[in-house]
């Protein structure tokens, strides 16, 4: 019984399932899905060859100073670093003094409250502040972004695939560029709309952000580095790594310690496997 | 046809799956490594474990306050807070100071002079947590109208701990002074506590 | 218990006397993973998934305590507590990854363990009940396993929690209010999130009591074997421990060599980016996919596209879940006498298709949802089904099994180069 009941439920279940590849063949012949400009054009991200990238990698501090510079005076004028404090500078190499000065400079303040009248107020932030986000809220965001909300960075390198890659080539010297000719002849009504901007490392090839980054040059690193366009790509990419993953030394250290341990630990169990079964066939 | 259990299987001796035979010291030291390297695995994963717990790095990076202490009038006093518990800072009048000095330090329970309790030259600044050194009350005296208690200092409603004009244990269950924390006045008007 | 030639426990110092006197719990250890329980001496590397199974619900109970510690069920916060257990809780960022990859590592074991089960016929009387409640743990499994993805309170979380809570919509009449129930709102928020958060802190311990009871049941009968022939007498098996004991530490060493290698070296291989932005109500990721474990179901659910009496919807949500029940019934469809597959061989090339075709609708389940895929959706979907509900029970009447060894040992020796009477005699 149940096993006429089952080849009957089977055969449903298989009929329905014949019914709906019918349709989807005759779609897909008849109606075949139009192909994208996305499809098309959209390019995987070059790789900025990070130090952090691999199994044994770690963060090049001067690196990601430098890439902080370029957060602090290019991003951070647009985008929030809600989840990273100003203390956790000090794992990328900043003293404990030059934080407090970079958290007491910081042209952006914390809201507080006025002690004496209770009213919104703003001080300056302290080593233990978040970095402050640049907008009160999300629609202060989108008003002063043409409607658009640039998001939050502190995990952006997580929040894409290939974060730290994507990051260097979307703001790197050839994310923004003209649309091609052949995209606008092949899908004349993509022609990229005002206020956006053409990138094909960007999931729908247009972006709101302009291009933050546009000359070489545009910030000048204390520590002698050329800055070229790339360079602040880069950068600021490995910066956003760091911001993304701040344990990522640790997590490898431990790493290597546990897979050595437990290697070890899987030699002495197989020795005792086989010392346990010496006299027993199996 | 015989059946399988009848035969011993051949080179094989059964009494071989209860007892060990062979010379079992030196063969079973490999056993006893990968036990023990178990072991060594197992009190290293606890650490993680156990010292989650501590407080966060959060946590520890907000260990300094700052106070604005220029409102406080002498006779006055403040709750402020630091590291999420109270704190007090008073202005003690030249009265309390005099009744502080007075008493003779080696009958107190916790012997503190006053000086040893506040920073040079600001001798009328009392800074101290407001939590009871019995179980964690905060004292009264602190507030405007409080009660002070018999010592004019602080008093602890919950176990009748009575502190006096230098935040000292004078009577009641309490076994310490009230905590003095570490701090440094940045000007004359402004105090960072930690 | 029911081999006759079991150890007995007999506690030698005069405090281990006491205490089995009082309350037996060493006994009941020794006789359900000690040396009082005989076990077949054939057992393969498959019978390993049993315990790492056993291990990984462990891990994923300790590492889930600690971060219950840290964790706020609370739309406003829930994504930055588990932000600053990553930066901030000591050793925060190894205890989530571990918990995250944890849930990866136990439902991969799992799934050799129910593979192993397939193979060979560990299903079939008298293990019946053994299969049952191995089910209903794999059910517990998928309801925490779903919950615990949407309290990091990503995008991929929130609308796990949205499309998932939304196939109860698809029930008729009453299928909106069941949905709205759940939620305890119209759309996932707090309500949900701390529901979610209380029972997935609930059903880990209901899994451990139903594991109690698999191993139960599975004492009764004893452990099956690659040959699926009975165990005959004392030269069959040998006791748990230290044999078994000593095989199960090899397996749990590989086991963590890659859980450690998840875990410090790819940590978010197997996560999705999306679920590193916080959720938000107003706007979908592109490409909606639920973990990986999920994959095959969510391609069945897919592939439905036809509307016939019932709605396609409906049929898709029915598929789901029938491909997961279907498997209460495995017992009493499968009706042939002879367990491992490997004396089967019509119907082990039939489970082979099924791996292929289940790794299969895994790849669709997570791809983009384009004519070619929707069709090997679709096709693999009919196998699925047809493979359970009418191939297994047909082939299981009309195949004839090779013949199999008359013992376990026989079989044993015979690997290793021996010829047994019985062969001889089929070879004459």
């Amino acid at each position: 019984m149940v096993r006429i009941i089952a080849i009957l439920v089977g055969a449903a279940f298989t009929f329905v399932l014949a019914l709906a590849l019918w349709g989807t063949v005759s779609t897909a012949i008849t109606d075949p899905a139009p192909e994208t400009a996305e499809h098309e054009f959209h390019l995987h991200p070059r790789d900025a060859g990070l130090s952090s990238a691999g199994f044994f990698g770690k963060y090049d501090r001067r690196q990601v100073q430098r890439g902080f510079q370029v957060f602090k005076e290019v991003c951070a004028a647009c985008h929030s670093l809600k989840y990273v404090s100003f203390r956790d500078l000090e794992e990328i190499g900043y003293s404990e003094a030059e934080v407090k000065a970079i958290a007491n400079q910081w042209v952006i303040e914390t809201p507080s409250v006025n002690p004496d009248t209770g009213e919104a107020a703003t001080r300056k932030n302290v080593a233990s502040d978040r970095f402050p986000s640049p907008f009160a809220n999300e629609v202060a965001a989108r008003a002063a972004n043409n409607n658009a909300l640039p998001p939050d960075l502190s995990l952006i390198a997580k929040a894409r695939h290939d974060g730290a890659n994507y990051v260097f080539s979307l703001v790197g010297k050839d994310g923004y560029r003209p649309q091609p000719a052949e995209l606008l002849k092949k899908f004349p009504e993509t022609k990229t709309p005002d206020g956006l901007h053409y990138n094909p490392y960007f999931a729908n090839l247009n972006i709101a952000m302009p291009p933050p980054l546009t000359t070489d040059g545009q910030v000048t690193y204390t520590d002698g580095t050329v800055a070229t366009h790339d360079q602040m790509a880069k950068d600021v990419a490995a910066f956003l790594t760091w911001t993304a993953e701040p344990k990522l030394e640790a997590r490898h250290a431990a790493g290597f310690a546990s897979v050595v341990f437990i290697l070890i630990f899987c030699f002495l169990a197989w020795g005792a496997y086989q010392n346990v079964w010496r006299d027993v066939k199996h | 046809m015989a059946t399988v259990e009848d035969q011993l299987p051949p080179g094989e001796d059964p009494a071989l799956l209860d007892e060990e035979v062979h010379d079992p010291r030196r063969r079973d030291f490999i056993n006893i490594a990968a036990v023990s390297f178990a072991g060594v695995g197992a009190v290293a994963i606890v650490l993680p474990l156990i010292n989650q717990m501590n407080p966060s790095a959060d946590v520890l990076a907000q260990s300094s306050t700052e106070i604005d202490i220029s409102k406080i009038a002498p006779g006055q006093a403040i709750k402020s807070s630091f590291r999420k518990q109270p704190l007090f800072v008073r202005n003690l009048t030249p009265a309390e100071i005099a009744a502080a000095d007075a008493v003779p330090v080696n009958t107190l329970r916790d012997p503190q002079t006053l000086e040893e309790r506040t920073k040079a030259g600001k001798k009328n600044w009392l800074i101290t947590l407001g939590v009871c050194t019995h179980l964690g009350c905060v004292p009264l005296g602190a507030g405007e109208g409080e009660n002070k208690g018999p010592f004019g200092g602080y008093f602890c409603p919950c176990h009748g701990s009575a502190y006096d004009t230098a935040g000292r244990i004078r009577q009641g269950p309490a076994p310490l002074n009230l905590h003095v924390p570490e701090y440094a006045f940045n000007s004359d008007t402004v105090v960072t506590v930690g | 218990m029911s081999f006759p030639w079991a150890k007995q426990y007999e506690p030698k110092q005069p405090l281990m006397r006491w205490l089995d006197e009082k309350l037996p719990v060493p006994r009941l250890v020794y006789n359900a993973v000690g040396a009082g329980y005989p076990v077949p001496r054939n057992l393969n590397y498959f019978w390993n998934f049993g315990v790492l199974a056993g291990a990984a619900l462990g891990i994923q109970i300790i590492t889930g305590i600690v971060l219950a510690m840290h964790y706020a069920a609370n739309g406003g916060v829930a994504f930055g507590s588990v932000e600053s257990i990553m930066r901030d809780v000591n050793a925060g960022w190894f205890l989530r990854y571990a918990h995250a990859n944890g849930a990866s590592m136990f439902l991969l074991v799992v799934y050799i363990h129910i593979a192993r089960g397939l193979y060979y016929g560990s299903y079939k009387a008298p293990r019946e009940m053994v299969w049952l409640l191995g089910v209903v743990i794999f059910l517990l499994m998928m309801a925490t396993a779903f919950m615990g993805y949407v309290l990091p309170w990503g995008q991929m979380s929130f609308w796990g929690a949205q499309v998932i809570t939304g196939f109860f919509s698809a029930i008729p009449l009453v299928g909106e209010s069941i949905r709205i129930w759940l939620l305890g709102g119209y759309a996932p928020d707090n309500a949900a999130l701390n529901r979610f958060f209380s029972l997935h802190y609930l059903l880990p311990f209901v899994t451990a009591g139903v594991i109690i009871l698999h191993i139960w049941a599975l004492h009764i009968p004893g452990s099956n074997n690659p040959t699926g022939v009975d165990v005959k007498g004392k030269q069959d098996t040998v006791p748990f421990h230290p044999y078994y004991t000593a095989k199960d530490a090899v397996g749990l060493g590989v086991f963590l060599l890659i859980f450690a290698t998840l875990i410090f070296f790819s940590p978010n291989l197997l996560g999705h980016p999306d679920n590193y932005i916080e959720a938000n109500p107003l706007s979908t990721p592109a490409h909606i996919v639920p973990e990986w474990y999920f994959l095959p179901f969510y391609a069945i659910l897919k592939s439905f596209t036809a509307d016939f009496i019932l709605p396609a919807k409906l049929w898709g949500v029915l598929a789901m879940f029938g491909s997961i029940l279907l498997l209460f019934f495995l017992p009493w469809l499968d009706t042939s006498p002879v367990r491992s597959s490997n004396y089967r061989p019509k119907y082990r090339g039939f489970l082979i298709v099924l791996l292929v075709d289940v790794l299969l609708l895994g790849y669709v389940g997570g791809a983009e949802a384009n004519a070619r895929n929707v069709i090997l959706g679709q096709l693999a979907s009919a196998y699925y089904f047809l493979h359970f509900l009418v191939i297994l029970p047909l082939v299981s009447s009309s195949e004839r099994p090779r013949a199999l060894p008359n013992s376990i040992t026989e079989a044993v020796l015979t690997k290793h180069g021996g010829t047994s009477p019985a062969q001889t005699a089929l070879a004459n």
